[in-house]
This record gives C-alpha cells, sequence and structure tokens, in this order.
C-alpha cells in the first residue's frame, strides 16, 4: 500500500490568453506520503492545485486518480474521487458555527434539502476527535485564530473522505509552534493513509515533513525524488535555475563614519546599546523573540524612542522622539509585519512608492502626477520589481515583489539611515538574494543599512557585521567569519 | 467561572437589551397611563405592526444573503397601485386572488429584474436596488398618473371585515377589532424562521452572506441563492403592499416610499449585520417590535407625538452602539 500511486499527472499544460501557466508537469503522489510541491512565486503551484481539483481543465496532458484516467474534470469530480483542497484563505463561513463549518459540505455533497442539527454536531465531533482538535463546536468561526481555523479546515476535508489532501501554503500565517502542531496532525493523517501534498517554498518545514518533494519553476516540471535526494544547493538550484552566489558580504574598508549611537536605553526594552557603521557596512542586529532587537528599530526610527543615549548620524547629532523626526532626518523603515504596516495592498505600486516622499510632489497646490510616474517607473526598473506598470494593485504581487515595492517607498525619500526589520520573511530565495543585492548597492553609496532578523544564514551571509542582543542588552558586535551554528549559540548565551 | 460568563453574556445580549428597553418603555407607559395596559393598546400595536413585520423579514433575507434591497417600498406601490388601476378601468375581476395575484406577479418582474442586477450583472446591490425603485416608482406614474383609490373593491372590503377577535372598550364602548390579516407576518415569521434554520436553502442563505468564494467552494450555487432572495422579496412586499390598501383604504403611488430606512433599521437593531450573514428572525421580531412601540405610542409617555422621529433615530442609535459594543467586546475576549 505505501508505494501505490494514487494520483499521476503527465504531460499537463495550460496556457490563459497565451500566457503558459504550466508547460508540461508530471506528478506522482502515493498512498500515505506526504508530498511537497516546491517553486518560487509565479511557478506554477496553483494553477497545478486547480488543475487537480477540476477547477481548470489542462489543454494538455493526462490526470490518474485512482488508476482512472480523468476526462473533462470538474470540481465536483475531483471532491467524489476523495481529493479535498486547503486554501490558504481556508475558504470556511466566518458567520457560522465550527460544527456547522465542518458539516455543511458534507451535506451538500448528500445533496440533502434540510439540515439535521444533531447529524451536524455528531459529523463534527467525530471529525475533530479524528484529528485530535478541541474547539468548542458552538463558536463562530470569526472568534478562531488562524491556527484553528485551519484546524476546521481539515476536519472539514477528513468528513468529506479525503484520500488526497492538497495544502496550500498552510504554515505562512502560523507561529513555530503551530506549525508544529500542523505536521502532527498531518503526520497523524498520513498514518490514516491519507495522501498529502503541501505547496510550501521554505527549505526547512519542507525537511521537517516531506516524504518526496517536486519542484516546479516558470510552469515546468524539474526534478522530484525522495528528500534524501536534495541537499541545500540542488534545492536551491532547482529552485532558481542558477546556483546563488553563497560568497558572503565583504564591503570595501572605509573610515568615513555613516552612524554612531551610544548608550541608546529604553526602559524595560534595551540598556546601554552602542555601535558605530562605516560607509559600505551593513550592520545586522539579531536576538531571540524579546531580546530586545526589533525595538533598537523602533527607537532608531521613533515608534518608541530611547529614553537616552546619542545618536549621531553622518557627523550631526539627532535627537529622535517621534516618527516625523526620524523622517525628517532621513531615516527610512520598513517594518517587520509589511502587509499591515508597510503598505496599502489595494492601490497602486506608484501610490505606495510615493506613499512616503508625496509633499516632495506637492507642486503649487497639485500633484505632479507625471514626476511620480516617472520616480515609480525608475524604481521599478532599478530595483527590478516584476510589474508591467506602476498601475497595479500591490495585492496582485508576489511576496519578493510586494517588498521591493516597500523598499522602493523609502528609497524614493532618498534615506541617509535604512533600517529593515525581516526583509526577506515570505520571500522565496530567487528575490532574497535580489533584495540582499539592493541593500549591498545602497550601502557602497554610503547609506547605512541596518538589517533586524532571526534568519541566522541570512545574516551571516549579508552583513558584515552583526550585533547580538540578548536580554536587553548587546552581548557583542561580531564579524561576519563567525558561522550560523556558533552564532545560533550566541543568541542563547551559551 | 465559565457558566458564569456565558450567563452574563447572555443576559447582555443585544436581544435582551431590547427587551430590557421595551419593558422599561412599557412600565413608565404604563405608570403614566394605566389605559396603556388595556388590551386595546395591543391590538393596535399589532395592526400597526403588521407591514413593518412583513418588510422587515423581506428586507432581513436579502440582508442576511449579503446584499440590500431599498427597492420594495416603490415595488410595493406598483404592486398596491396597478391591481386598483387595472380594476378601476374594468380591466379587472373583483375577487382577492385577483388583486393578490397581480401584486405579487408584479413583485416576481421587479424581483427577477433585481436578482439580474445584482447576481449576473454584479452590480452593487445599493445601487442596483435604488435604479429598479427610481424606474418602478416613476414608470408607474409616467403610465398611470397619480391618482389616489380609497374605496376598496367589495373582495378587498369583505376581506377587510373578518376579525380574528374584536375586543369592546368597557368604558367607552368603542371597538377594537383584530384583522385576520395579522395572521400573514406570524405564519411569514414562522415559515421563514424554519427554512432559515433547517433547510439547506436558508444556510446557503447565511452562507453565501457570509463568504460567497467560499460558499462557491463548497458548492453552493451562489447566483440561484441571491436571485431567490431578491424574489422573495419583492414578491413578499407586493403582497404587503396589497395588504397595506386593504386596511388603509388607500392605494397611492407613493404611499410606502421612504419606508426602506424605517424597515432596514428595524432589522439591525434586530441584530442583521449589514455585511451580511448574521440575522434572525427573533431579533428582526424585537427590532421591529421596538420601533413600532416608539413609533405609535411615544403620546403614552407624554412625550408629543412631533417628537416621533427624534425618538425612531435614538432607537436606531442605541441599536448602532449595542452592536458596536457587542462587537468590540467579543473581540476583546480575544480568540480562541
Amino acid at each position: 500500500m505505501a508505494n501505490e500511486v494514487f494520483l499521476k499527472l503527465s504531460g499537463i499544460k495550460k496556457s490563459f490568453g497565451g500566457v503558459h501557466a504550466l508547460r508540461g508537469v508530471d506528478l506522482e503522489i502515493r498512498r500515505g506520503e506526504i508530498h511537497c510541491l516546491a517553486g518560487e512565486n509565479g511557478c506554477g503551484k496553483s494553477t497545478l492545485i486547480k488543475a487537480i481539483s477540476g477547477v481548470h481543465e489542462p489543454d494538455e496532458g493526462t490526470i490518474w486518480i485512482d488508476g482512472e484516467e480523468m476526462k473533462h474534470m470538474k470540481p465536483m469530480d475531483a471532491i467524489g474521487k476523495g481529493i479535498q483542497v486547503i486554501y490558504q484563505d481556508f475558504a470556511v463561513f466566518p458567520n457560522l458555527t465550527v460544527a456547522e463549518n465542518i458539516a455543511l459540505n458534507g451535506e451538500l455533497k448528500n445533496k440533502s434539502k434540510f439540515v439535521s442539527w444533531r447529524d451536524v454536531h455528531e459529523v463534527a465531533a467525530r471529525a475533530m476527535s479524528q484529528v485530535g482538535a478541541n474547539i468548542d463546536p458552538d463558536v463562530r468561526l470569526e472568534r478562531l485564530s488562524v491556527a484553528n481555523k485551519q484546524l476546521v479546515a481539515i476536519c472539514r476535508a477528513i468528513v468529506n473522505d479525503a484520500k488526497l489532501l492538497i495544502l496550500d501554503e498552510p504554515t505562512t500565517a502560523l507561529t513555530a509552534r503551530e506549525v508544529e502542531k500542523l505536521w502532527a496532525i498531518i503526520r497523524s493523517l498520513k498514518e490514516k493513509g491519507i495522501a498529502i501534498m503541501i505547496v510550501n517554498h521554505k527549505l526547512d518545514e519542507i525537511y521537517q515533513i516531506a516524504d518526496r518533494l517536486t519542484i516546479l519553476r516558470n510552469g515546468a516540471y524539474i526534478s522530484s525524488g525522495d528528500i534524501s535526494e536534495y541537499d541545500q544547493a540542488r534545492f536551491t538550484r532547482d529552485m532558481t535555475g542558477h546556483d546563488i552566489v553563497e560568497d558572503k558580504y565583504a564591503p570595501e574598508k572605509s573610515s568615513e563614519e555613516v552612524l554612531r549611537v551610544e548608550h541608546l536605553s529604553r526602559k524595560g526594552s534595551f540598556e546601554d546599546v552602542s555601535f558605530t557603521m562605516y560607509r559600505g557596512d551593513v550592520l545586522g542586529i539579531t536576538g531571540l523573540l524579546g531580546s530586545g532587537r526589533g525595538e533598537i528599530g523602533e527607537a532608531l526610527f521613533g515608534l518608541a524612542p530611547a529614553d537616552s543615549g546619542t545618536i549621531v548620524l553622518n557627523g550631526r547629532t539627532i535627537t529622535i522622539k517621534s516618527v516625523s523626526d526620524a523622517i525628517a532626518n532621513e531615516i527610512g523603515y520598513v517594518p517587520e509585519d509589511r502587509l499591515t504596516q508597510g503598505l496599502f495592498m489595494d492601490r497602486s505600486i506608484q501610490d505606495n512608492t510615493i506613499a512616503a516622499s508625496i509633499r516632495a510632489y506637492m507642486k503649487g497646490g497639485k500633484l505632479d502626477e507625471k514626476g511620480m510616474e516617472d520616480a515609480t517607473n525608475r524604481w521599478i526598473k532599478e530595483i527590478d520589481i516584476k510589474a508591467p506598470s506602476p498601475k497595479p494593485a500591490v495585492r496582485t504581487l508576489s511576496g519578493g515583489n510586494a517588498q521591493k515595492v516597500v523598499i522602493a517607498k523609502w528609497l524614493n525619500t532618498n534615506p541617509k539611515l535604512f533600517i529593515l526589520d525581516g526583509p526577506t520573511v515570505g520571500v522565496d530565495i530567487g528575490a532574497k538574494a535580489e533584495i540582499h543585492a539592493i541593500l549591498h548597492d545602497l550601502a557602497a553609496k554610503g547609506i547605512g543599512i541596518i538589517v533586524i532578523s532571526d534568519d541566522l544564514p541570512e545574516l551571516v551571509q549579508n552583513c558584515n557585521r552583526i550585533l547580538v542582543m540578548k536580554d536587553g542588552r548587546c552581548t557583542g558586535i561580531i564579524d561576519n567569519s563567525i558561522d550560523e551554528v556558533s552564532l545560533g549559540k550566541m543568541l542563547i548565551g551559551a | 467561572m465559565e457558566k458564569k460568563q456565558k450567563l452574563l453574556l447572555g443576559l447582555t445580549s443585544t436581544p435582551m437589551i431590547l427587551i430590557y428597553v421595551m419593558a422599561v418603555f412599557c412600565l413608565i407607559a404604563a405608570l403614566r397611563q394605566p389605559a396603556f395596559l388595556s388590551p386595546a393598546t395591543l391590538i393596535n400595536l399589532c395592526r400597526a405592526g403588521i407591514f413593518t413585520m412583513c418588510f422587515a423579514i423581506c428586507e432581513m433575507v436579502v440582508i442576511i444573503s449579503g446584499g440590500i434591497d431599498v427597492s420594495f417600498p416603490a415595488i410595493g406601490c406598483v404592486a398596491m397601485y396597478v391591481p386598483m388601476w387595472l380594476y378601476n378601468h374594468d380591466m379587472g375581476v373583483d375577487s382577492v386572488f385577483f388583486f393578490f395575484g397581480v401584486a405579487m406577479l408584479i413583485g416576481l418582474v421587479f424581483g427577477i429584474l433585481n436578482g439580474v442586477l445584482v447576481s449576473f450583472l454584479k452590480l452593487p446591490p445599493l445601487i442596483a436596488t435604488l435604479a429598479t425603485s427610481s424606474v418602478a416608482s416613476g414608470g408607474l406614474i409616467m403610465l398611470l398618473g397619480t391618482r389616489e383609490y380609497t374605496s376598496l373593491p367589495p373582495s378587498l372590503d369583505a376581506l377587510y371585515s373578518v376579525n380574528l377577535i374584536t375586543f369592546t372598550d368597557p368604558a367607552t364602548g368603542f371597538k377594537y377589532p383584530l384583522t385576520i390579516l395579522i395572521l400573514v407576518p406570524v405564519f411569514l415569521c414562522i415559515i421563514v424562521a424554519l427554512i432559515m434554520k433547517y433547510t439547506m436553502l436558508g444556510r446557503g442563505l447565511y452562507a453565501i452572506g457570509g463568504d460567497k468564494n467560499a460558499a462557491r467552494v463548497a458548492g453552493f450555487n451562489v447566483i440561484v441563492l441571491q436571485f431567490i432572495a431578491y424574489i422573495f422579496c419583492s414578491v413578499m412586499a407586493s403582497a404587503t403592499a396589497m395588504i397595506y390598501t386593504t386596511l388603509m383604504h388607500s392605494s397611492t403611488t407613493t404611499a410606502l416610499m421612504g419606508e426602506e430606512m424605517i424597515i432596514i433599521a428595524a432589522c439591525v437593531v434586530g441584530g442583521c449585520r449589514l455585511t451580511g450573514g448574521h440575522g434572525s428572525v427573533g431579533g428582526t421580531i424585537l427590532g421591529v417590535l421596538l420601533i413600532t412601540l416608539v413609533r405609535n405610542n411615544l403620546n403614552m409617555l407624554g412625550i408629543p407625538t412631533s417628537w416621533q422621529t427624534f425618538a425612531v433615530g435614538l432607537v436606531l442609535l442605541l441599536g448602532a452602539v449595542l452592536s458596536s459594543i457587542q462587537a468590540r467586546r467579543i473581540e476583546k475576549m480575544g480568540k480562541i
């Protein structure tokens, strides 16, 4: 049973209005295995899921489910064959109770006309005990956390007799502990013989959970195999199509001081932090959650100003008590949660790009439309935002491109100091490298770059100096000759 | 502890607060004016609430499905005027079935129009039904003029005289009849409540109101469900308009215009959310009761009737504040 193939795709092609979303994809999923589907944003993962679930009919290629060739498959056929997709937004009903959310789809499938609330509760209780969930069945979904909403979605899939469960990027909104719990549930489903396909592009998570891996790139099948056949280098190569240069960042030595911070303190957050940055430096600030690493960035940008200490930017002592002080002193800041704090998701790239510098375009009581468009176009070109024009809403961009728009927003203010908190969270490998290249360029131009992150390999590779925080104190500033393992030890103070 | 919290939550829920407000209102009225406690008050209240109740149930179904319908007063006017016009131009038969049949047929036509605009053409429901409203109202005046029919045809007059019970005030000898048409909102409430709770049709309406996309993915036919909501609203509102004509002995082209806001208000006070997916027949009944009570019995509190609009405004404010407080409280309780 272990090696029995449940789903087989061969040569799947699909194009939309001349754009080839899928150009010949093969995929094989066996019963009771956890299969990861990896690829950068826009590689065709979503289209492939839609082909498997019957939402899009492929232009060419064949789909076999359970050994049966499927022709003109509709969503209901796929569901009938036991294929259940859990989309990123879970497609649950916020206004209905947990029990009803779990049972409703099954009732629809049975084409029942009436609702028996006793059945609804029974079905929900059974499904929840199967996956080990313990949620009050009478609570409305709008009150649940993301992780519990996901659990409800999984329960609902189980009720519908799932043989293959497809999860589209299930970990993006979860905390590390919630991810652990999710993996436990997925493993228990695997024990029950359910095949699981997870769409993911985070290597460490794939290693934690996957039995096998298939990689797509630009809509084409690249490789597939046992997880043990992939090391990081091969994974990166297959994902991006080229070897990402793993050189550590090493700027030219300079004695031109950009930023000097002395004895910066903020009660309850951090104490007595001092450091100096020279031209070309990219300073990393790291530490565990709650160590004060993020708070330093917030203090320098005036979000939560420091109580005492000196900040000297380009030889001038400055005081930062508010965000407007920081902006007046030409400091830019990319927050950790760019979706809620850094971007207007429904506004255009242009609106976002000029958002922090709009005053500069105010001419005689009118906004200089041409100037704003030119500036946006320049940044699109300069930092390679993949967009046809400044017009599309930021929501339509991939994570990496959205992050570039945040960066463009601050670059358009000509900052002297640029602070980025978690600049590459949720960004895929290729775009990550591009963002780092942009930062290195800026540093060379004399802009101070501070990267706050807990992604140690990334820090070691891209910052020439790293400041380590522990319990609100700086425990050392080191250069990047350190390897990530010893850096990790420093973090916990071992 | 948890039980206590649940009890407290139940006692301070929106419906309970509405009940408290009504109780206080009645208590003050009864203290100031003992006549308030006479069955006559209840009968008057029922009579006054018939249309409001029926319209509110219609609107509630549309709001739950995630839409809104501001066209039902205009449609209702067409539905009450056209049959009377036909009858008075010797083009109709004198039968209750004719009058209600034509009215509901007119409702069906406009319901389909609303359904097409909202579910097929995907117009925003407010704009779509506003357009329908203008077309219906304007078209009626343009084509059939603006008369007022105040005499009922014999068949409707006969319907008007059927009473469930008649209360005779022992002191004054006044008669207070309760029309049999009160059964329409009663049965409407029961049937709609059962449908909303125990059928896939009802749950489907809640589902599309909660998340259209999720409903589509789950396999609900969103277009058909939206159609049903708008058609139900129009047809039922048209029948209600004919009841209005029967009870008020009046049919004009503008009799119901302006009702939409007070009806939507009653729904919202009763717990419907304008974003869709929330609301219940029970809550809507409470909302209608409160608004009818305030509209018709202010004088019992010793407040001049000229304050009516102001008082209704206060009720609305109460409803809005209540739902906002409730939402914030739930938010504060945190995610689970």
